[in-house]
């Protein structure tokens, strides 16, 4: 048991790969996460203005790729636009797919943080000379990511995951690593390597994501 | 002679269906201060709102300080450093100190460096009594405090009129009065303040002139001895009776 899942040998053998494949997913995460967070700040931005040429376009958007499967989202990407002549590589594909898909998610988060903190707090600031998009960042912007900042750790524990998805169109993070790694020793070790780096590392993120949700269920 | 600080003609407001402002004609000389009574719903909010452009009037022009508020050419946000407003619910910014709170606009709308602006913010502080609660948040101060905090947030500007929208509805009883006295002190100083309150007591010994609204417009006005006195209009009368009978 312990040869085929945990072999020692092999964590030696294999470690050199797969501590690359740790090394560029968090790389990935590094980069998707705020390509995320900026793309749903410019949406959530976006959904403050109320005018219908703006507001049904980004509901459009918004609900679009949400329902839209990242992977099919990201093989579509990889696979389809060569056809439209355009052979952006794997780690391309991955930051935009990310940039549509997490963005979206992260979008309406700070939506709901936004629609959070009450209307009198940019009167507040506007009366006092505020731009509207001063009153923005530094009035409610802070109080929104403070009240919604539960669901955007939750939603980047899910990206940081999903990075995985990378594998599929051989950027080289961890879990294509491992799978490389598994298929040169002829032993599933390294996947289960990768498994506990994993759990590792998002492990304590889940702990704070637990503090973070008790203390909002406990109140101010 | 100079002329009105405050010049508002012909306002109209919609809400929807709703005619909120019927033609309101409102002129404020420098350092008066005008007090609006009137019943919930009469459109003093509305009409105070309308002068900072809080709230866009359907019809109507507001000039103050010389400036057409409702000019498209205007810089909204450079003539709104000018007219200073306390809201009912103070609308302090909480992930902030009151310093914090009162130095913002200093910092981002009158490009003062970050020392200036704390020098201005706590000379400011310093005039509403709170010198020694710079560094405390809006949570760990009074409603009367935070009152204070929020009028010191407004003249740090240096604005040449003051608009006061029910400072002190929010506020439990007991701490009325030490709003109201930076008030008293803020008029004794010569600012030109237009109130919204039900502060009768205030109004009687501090206004210049009492101006009563009902259904979006302006149904009497005069020296507050003559409108609690001997008001001329019925309305006037019967509102009048009602609030003093609490």
């Amino acid at each position: 048991m312990i040869q085929s899942f945990f072999n020692p040998e092999i964590i030696v053998a294999s470690w050199p790969i797969v501590r690359a494949g740790l090394l560029n997913t968090v790389l990935l995460s590094l980069l998707v996460v705020p390509l995320g967070l900026f793309g749903g700040l410019i949406l959530a931005l976006l959904a403050s203005v109320k005018h219908p040429a703006v507001r049904w376009p980004l509901m459009a958007w918004v609900d679009f790729f949400r329902a839209f499967p990242p992977l099919v989202l990201l093989i579509l990407l990889f696979a389809g636009l060569p056809f439209a002549g355009l052979e952006l590589g794997g780690f391309v594909c991955v930051a935009i797919a990310f940039f549509l898909n997490t963005g979206a998610y992260y979008g309406e988060i700070l939506r709901a943080g936004i629609d959070s903190v009450p209307g009198g707090q940019i009167e507040a600031a506007r009366s006092t000379g505020l731009s509207r998009l001063q009153a923005m960042t530094s009035v409610v912007l802070p109080q929104a990511v403070r009240n919604v900042l539960p669901d955007l750790l939750s939603n980047t524990l899910e990206v940081v995951k999903l990075t995985a998805l990378g594998s599929v169109v051989a950027v080289p993070e961890l879990l294509y690593q491992a799978r490389q790694a598994q298929s040169l020793t002829y032993n599933p070790t390294p996947i289960v390597v990768a498994a506990i780096i994993y759990f590792l590392m998002l492990w304590p993120a889940v702990r704070l994501l637990s503090r973070l949700e008790n203390r909002a269920f406990a109140g101010p | 002679m100079n002329g009105p600080i405050v010049d508002a003609r012909g306002l109209h407001k919609h809400f929807g269906a709703l005619h909120v402002l019927r033609g309101v004609d409102l002129k404020v000389a420098e350092r008066e201060l005008v007090f609006v009574i009137g019943p919930s719903g009469s459109g003093k909010s509305t009409l105070l709102r309308c002068l900072n452009r809080l709230e866009e009037p359907s019809a109507g022009r507001v000039v103050v300080d010389g400036i057409d508020m409702l000019d498209p050419r205007t810089d909204i946000n450079h003539a709104r450093q000018r007219i200073g407003m306390v809201f009912q619910s103070f609308n302090l910014y909480p992930h902030m100190t009151a310093l914090g709170n009162v130095t913002l606009a200093l910092r981002k709308v009158a490009g003062k460096s970050r020392a200036e602006a704390d020098a201005l913010g706590r000379a400011a502080l310093e005039r509403v009594g709170l010198g020694d609660r710079a560094g405390h948040t809006p949570g760990q101060l009074s409603g009367g405090q935070q009152q204070r905090v929020a009028i010191a947030r407004a003249i740090a500007l240096e604005p040449r009129v003051m608009l006061f929208d029910e400072p002190t509805s929010a506020l439990d009883p007991e701490l009325v009065g030490s709003v109201l006295e930076v008030m008293r002190s803020l008029r004794e100083s010569g600012m030109t303040m237009i109130v919204v309150s039900h502060e009768m007591g205030f109004a009687r010994n501090a206004a210049d002139r009492v101006v009563f609204m009902d259904e979006g417009a302006i149904v009497e006005e005069g020296p507050p001895a003559a409108i609690f006195a001997k008001p001329t209009h019925e309305r006037t009368r019967a509102f009048i009776s009602q609030i003093q009978r609490h």
